[in-house]
């Protein structure tokens, strides 16, 4: 689905220049769940923008299902969710999730159809005359998420999507994503900055580290599909939190 | 009651005490005792019985219904006496007093909960009449020159006087120069902002010019415009066109920036194109701004219109009137046009923010959530 090659991304500022990524290799095959994980600064939303084509890489290669990005974005091949739930105040629930389908021109009655089948995948069915600022926050990330499903792009891009949520919503939101990627069969890429969230989600956890950016670890997950919220209690649970945890810390070492 | 309220109410029946003491008023060098006034009497009495407030509760509507009264009596006097003697001023300040009190008490009790806020609109409405009375009070009680201040009713015969050649003026002014040059301004700002924001050569270009044809004075381009455009309505659509172009101009393209950067990579993951950002992003976001603009140039349109007028024009239009009416210092046409157009302004202010209000409800300053 994705596939980065010696992927390198160079920032110019006015302090000098400032490596955002380096030497990137990566490989995300089709209906994986991957995690990107690291602290800030690490590279890690800079990767998911150039999967995107938000950002141009300096050096290297990526394709996104089998194009370069630029054709990927054009192609509408990936839905991409924000940290902030970015809905427009202006629309109610239904009409933001119709707002890409909308830009790539469905019918009005397949509007209809897609957004009746979404608001249901994201459990919001009943809100959608409400206002974005009518509804709590978990409820705004829900609405960005049905929206970045409306047009069913087979790659899901998300940043940090839970960040700003407290953790009894977020660990709700969690166990429904999960949910909802076995019965779409999507592929995700998913930047946190958290270490359970990113081994309880992931199939497969990549560890980053900053300055310059880039991949430490690349942890494939042991985890059965089925993930009850229980499953974070289990020692295969704590053993892989253990190693993304080594990860992190490696990165550091030469720092603190 | 508070201390203050106390006070107010205190110094309210001692003044219509003094208004019994004192002359009240004269006519033809003869004076006139208060007893030829009965409403003014009947007021005066039953003040000083309000202060039976200090023992008993009496409530706020007592107040209103005592300066509703006074008010009544004193602009009745008016038609009988010549000349008000220190006992009319005493029971003009005691009803004004009254009038105070009760806008006072409403306003506490609003803020208590203890009436609807409906009846908020009255304490406005008690404060446009009080100057009004006091205004038509003063005047003729007091006599003053019509030249300097004429009285409301004064002006108010002069507007009903005048009702075709006040429509004729407004229909000129209002109806033909400003909402033509309303509707010019305001669509030439918006479209060059829009040209601006589409090319980074236009944008150094043309926000340099309509910044400095926004620092031309009214004063030298209205006689301009009338050369160029004739002495009739079109030139002053002209001057309010010049007038209204630039803040439209200005608040369009800051407008146009304020939608976040993460709502534009929104648009850009969609593959959107530059119109349809535009349409569904951008300018619904530059709303407020766009509105600013338009309540901004609604006052300003009409200042630029009359001004424009006293610059060569036909013998019709609000400015032109004004100008001729005080030359034969006909003062109470020239309030009369002056209320119109004040009356005018204020309307189209409001209908225009009315207007914001339905298409910017989702805005936190409209909706009064938090951001």
């Amino acid at each position: 689905m994705v596939e980065a090659k010696g992927l390198g991304l160079t920032f110019k500022t006015a302090d000098g220049d400032v490596v955002a990524l380096s030497d990137v290799n990566l490989d995300i095959k089709r209906g994986e769940f991957v995690s990107f994980i690291g602290p800030s600064g690490c590279g890690k939303t800079t990767f998911l923008r150039v999967i995107a084509d938000l950002e141009q890489p300096t050096s290297g290669s990526i394709t996104v299902n089998g194009t370069s990005p630029a054709d990927a974005r054009v192609n509408r091949s990936y839905g991409y969710v924000f940290q902030a739930p970015a809905l427009f105040p202006w629309r109610t629930i239904e009409k933001n999730v119709a707002l890409p389908l909308e830009i790539m021109g469905y019918s009005e009655a397949e509007r209809r159809e897609r957004i009746a089948r979404t608001m249901k995948l994201v459990n919001l069915d009943g809100f959608e005359k409400k206002f974005p600022w009518q509804l709590s926050g978990g409820m705004q990330q829900r609405a960005s998420i049905a929206r970045a499903l409306a047009f069913d792009a087979d790659l899901l891009l998300m940043d940090e999507p839970f960040g700003a949520l407290d953790e009894i919503v977020r660990d709700h939101l969690n166990s429904e994503l999960l949910k909802l990627w076995a019965s779409t069969r999507k592929t995700i890429a998913f930047v946190t900055h958290s270490i359970p969230e990113a081994v309880y989600l992931s199939t497969k956890i990549v560890v980053m580290s900053p300055r310059p950016g880039r991949v430490t670890d690349i942890i494939e997950s042991t985890l059965p599909a089925e993930r009850p919220l229980e499953i974070r209690e289990t020692p295969e649970f704590l053993e892989i939190a253990h190693r993304v945890r080594e990860g992190l810390r490696a990165g550091h070492s030469y720092e603190v | 009651m508070s201390m203050f309220q106390r006070l107010l109410a205190a110094f309210a029946s001692g003044f219509a005490l003094l208004a019994l003491i004192f002359d009240f008023a004269s006519t033809e060098g003869a004076p006139l005792p208060v007893w030829e006034f009965p409403v003014v009497g009947v007021f005066l009495v039953l003040a000083l019985l309000s202060l039976a407030r200090f023992r008993l509760a009496l409530s706020y509507w007592i107040d209103g219904g005592l300066a509703a009264l006074g008010a009544i009596g004193l602009i009745m006097a008016l038609d009988t006496l010549q000349q008000g003697e220190p006992g009319y001023w005493f029971a003009l300040v005691s009803a004004w007093l009254f009038a105070w009190l009760f806008a006072e008490r409403l306003s506490s009790a609003i803020s208590a909960d203890k009436v609807r806020e409906v009846a908020g609109v009255l304490i406005p409405v008690v404060f446009g009449l009080t100057i009004v009375v006091a205004w038509e009070a003063i005047t003729r009680g007091g006599n003053v020159p019509k030249v300097l201040l004429p009285s409301p009713s004064g002006i108010w015969t002069s507007l009903i006087d005048n009702i075709p050649k006040i429509a004729a003026d407004f229909q000129q002014t209002f109806l033909k120069a400003v909402l033509a040059g309303y509707v010019l301004g305001c669509g030439a700002g918006f479209l060059v902002a829009i040209a601006i924001d589409r090319s980074p050569f236009l944008k150094r270009g043309l926000l340099p010019l309509g910044n400095f044809i926004s620092a031309l004075p009214l004063i030298g381009i209205a006689p301009i415009m009338v050369m160029w455009f004739g002495f009739d309505w079109p030139s002053k659509a002209a001057v309010v066109v010049i007038m209204t172009f630039f803040p439209m101009l200005v608040n369009t393209v800051a407008g146009l920036n304020v939608a976040g950067h993460m709502e534009r990579d929104l648009m850009r993951t969609y593959a959107s194109g530059y119109w349809s950002t535009l349409f569904k992003l951008r300018l619904p976001a530059a709303a407020p701004f766009i509105f600013n603009a338009l309540k901004i140039n609604s006052t300003l349109a009409l200042i630029g219109a009359i001004v424009a007028e006293f610059f060569g024009t036909p013998i019709v239009g609000m400015g032109f009137r004004i100008s001729s009416e005080i030359g034969k210092l006909n003062v109470e046409m020239v309030w009369a046009e002056i209320a119109v157009a004040a009356l005018a302004g204020s309307v189209f202010y409001w209908v225009v923010a009315l207007i914001e209000r339905a298409v910017t409800f989702w805005h936190p300053s409209v909706r009064g959530g938090r951001a």
